[in-house]
């Protein structure tokens, strides 16, 4: 057998030039929106001293939690301090954030319309199977065509990684709303909008507010990769230690993501039970 | 007149529903059309009219289809072909907007599983058919508390659901379903969750807010004996077709065919015969006669006793062959020798209240209506002759009054 290669390559390639061409404004606008918000969360967050936002985090994680995770707070973002990386590590808050942000954004909507429509969910299951299971690096190409060198690329990479849980758990937590109170909202006379956001969306807070923590952690897990193009923040340390060599620096850039990784858990873990105990 | 009117309204499942009318027309069984087209028959070319007023029982086992009638009635699921008339003007052809007004104001839906907002507290709740008609805060929160009030549970108004009780839980329910006051309410099992108990209490609480409110009610049940105690119209459905539609002694009495025959064999007919059906006529003698009429008409009859009345029938008292002996003997009249306590009741009362009351008395008990009237007398044997399941002729006896 003899076959020709069916030239996808070629294909997609082709496909990256046209949008390149066409939809160049497009891509310029979404990455003003982008680069504004991860620049203006990063002036946000390195404006103020060190110390001030270590104080919110503190009160924050006393306020959700048990003073054992306010300790851990004040303790980890000390030792960030303390390691010189507190600039790079607010970076990459800044990054994780406006990510995190724009995925609610886009992916909470998009989990509604699939929890109404089946057709919608059977299009959007295999595209989040794909864009979940697709390496991460072979976005970077494309986003860094479309949008060049920078923060930017590595947001839009990180949305693609990181979205998907969001949507799903958004449908599901919509979808396990039991029949009955759909029910009972349709038979006093609910529009859709109001079954929607006085019951359906309500009930399924703590569903959605799992999948926006899994969708944190998968994009904190992008900053490696993100800083590979041009991306700011303690991801470029681990990066640069690794071309270099530097095991003691790749450690301690390493243990800064840890640390921002477990205290964004850990709230947002905390946020989910609170709405869990509500509802 | 009819508040609700159902003409050939049908439900079919399935991927092409309208297929199966013509079958259906045709009087095939809901297997049949299963087996040959795949389609469902929820409901049945079903018809009806509920009397405003009225508590219009739907009875069936499960799988019976009377879960989905209720729903046909509030489009909850969108009938396949059919009428329903509210009002005179058909539901089927409301569009959206209409559908929702007729949701907000004129049919209200109390669920078996309560099917309470557990976000939201009891107020919230029993407030949330007012919140979104845009009716203003104070206006419906004083609205929700006077519902919360009939149901009996001022004081919870701030807790949330998982906080009561089953039964508290479905007076929220209830209150719910009554705060924007429609005209119709629809009861989907409402109290089968509910322990036997409760049950009977949340029947006779709804009896007594049906008698103040004058709602009407479509009540759907799977248990015949919470069907005949507060019905005024029973339907019963098999398959998705209505069996037969009747007062509950008609469905006892007249069962339409062998299904509801064996549907009704096992009730316990105490709870369901009233005095009406068990008394006989009563033996009187008006109170202007004297002692000698009244042993000769004893003599006549064959009775012992006479019941004393006035000329229209008023009950007045009870005089033995002794006593009307003893006025013979020292002249007196009638109203100087009877009994005045005798022991009464009214026609509805129930054979089984009738029969705890008999257990110690040695009188017949008399019957008398609202206006005092004597309307018949229930004697031991009767009521023991009636629970006996010897119905039939009792209610033709009760009929003739």
């Amino acid at each position: 057998m003899n076959l020709p290669k069916i030239p996808l390559a070629d294909w997609i390639e082709s496909i990256e030039k046209w949008l390149e061409n066409n939809l160049g404004p497009l891509f310029d606008f979404i990455s003003l929106i982008i680069g504004g918000t991860v620049n203006g969360l990063d002036d946000m967050l390195r404006g103020v001293p060190p110390l001030v936002i270590i104080a919110l985090f503190v009160v924050l994680a006393w306020f959700l939690g048990k003073w054992k995770m306010a300790l851990f707070t004040l303790i980890g973002l000390l030792i960030i301090e303390n390691l010189g990386l507190w600039g790079p590590t607010m970076q990459t808050l800044a990054l994780v954030l406006t990510a995190a942000i724009i995925s609610v954004v886009i992916g909470v909507p998009i989990g509604i319309l699939c929890a109404n429509s089946n057709v919608m969910q059977r299009i959007f299951t295999p595209l989040l199977d794909f864009m979940q299971t697709m390496p991460a690096f072979v976005y970077l190409l494309p986003a860094v065509t479309f949008f060049r060198l920078g923060v930017v690329p590595g947001v839009i990479s990180s949305i693609i990684f990181a979205i998907p849980p969001t949507i799903r758990l958004t449908n599901l937590g919509i979808r396990q709303v039991p029949g009955e109170l759909v029910e009972a909202a349709d038979a006093f006379g609910s529009t859709p909008l109001q079954k929607l956001f006085k019951l359906q969306l309500p009930i399924a807070v703590p569903t959605i507010m799992a999948g926006i923590n899994q969708t944190i952690m998968l994009s904190l897990s992008m900053v490696v990769i993100a800083s590979m193009i041009g991306a700011q923040g303690v991801g470029e340390y681990v990066y640069r230690a690794v071309t270099q060599g530097r095991t003691g620096v790749g450690f301690e850039a390493g243990l800064a993501i840890v640390i921002l990784a477990i205290i964004l858990d850990r709230l947002t873990q905390k946020v989910v039970q609170r709405t869990e105990k509500k509802s | 007149m009819a508040i609700l009117e159902a003409k050939k309204l049908t439900k079919i499942f399935g991927d092409d529903p309208k297929k199966a009318i013509p079958l259906l027309e045709k009087g095939w069984s809901k297997d049949k059309i299963l087996k040959e087209s795949k389609l469902t028959v929820g409901v049945n070319q079903a018809e009806f009219s509920i009397e405003s007023g009225q508590i219009f029982v739907i009875m069936g086992l499960s799988g019976s289809g009377k879960s989905t009638l209720v729903r046909l009635l509030n489009r909850l699921i969108e009938p396949t072909t059919g009428q329903l008339l509210f009002n005179g003007s058909d539901v089927l052809r409301m569009n959206p907007e209409q559908l929702r007004q007729y949701r907000r104001k004129h049919i209200g839906m109390v669920f078996q599983k309560f099917a309470l907002f557990p976000h939201r507290t009891v107020i919230q709740n029993i407030e949330y058919g007012l919140e979104i008609q845009g009716i203003e805060k104070k206006k419906r929160r004083e609205m929700a508390m006077e519902s919360l009030k009939l149901v009996g549970l001022s004081g919870y108004e701030d807790s949330y659901p998982h906080q009561l009780s089953g039964g508290m839980q479905q007076r929220v329910g209830l209150a719910r379903g009554l705060a924007n006051d429609p005209e119709i309410l629809l009861m989907d099992e409402a109290f089968s969750a509910l322990d036997p108990l409760i049950r009977k209490d949340m029947q006779d609480e709804l009896l007594e807010l049906q008698t103040k409110m004058k709602k009407t009610i479509v009540f759907i049940t799977h248990d015949l004996d919470e069907a005949l105690r507060i019905g005024d119209q029973i339907a019963l459905m098999k398959d998705g077709s209505i069996v037969q539609i009747g007062t509950p002694e008609e469905i006892l009495m007249q069962p339409a065919n062998k299904y509801v025959e064996r549907f009704v064999e096992d009730v316990d007919l105490s709870k369901v015969l009233t005095a009406s059906h068990a008394m006989e006529k009563a033996e009187t003698i008006t109170i202007d006669r004297g002692p000698r009429v009244a042993l000769q008409f004893m003599r006549d009859r064959g009775v012992s006793s006479l019941y004393v009345v006035d000329r229209s029938m008023t009950l007045l008292g009870l005089v033995s062959a002794e006593d009307a002996a003893a006025a013979l003997k020292d002249s007196k009249g009638l109203e100087d020798v009877m009994q005045k306590e005798v022991p009464i009741t009214s026609p509805d009362s129930l054979l089984n209240e009738l029969f705890e009351m008999m257990g110690n008395a040695k009188l017949p008990v008399a019957v008398i209506d609202d206006t005092g009237r004597l309307r018949g007398v229930v004697i031991k044997g009767a009521v023991l002759a009636a629970l006996a399941g010897n119905g039939n002729s009792l209610l033709d006896g009760g009929d003739s009054e």
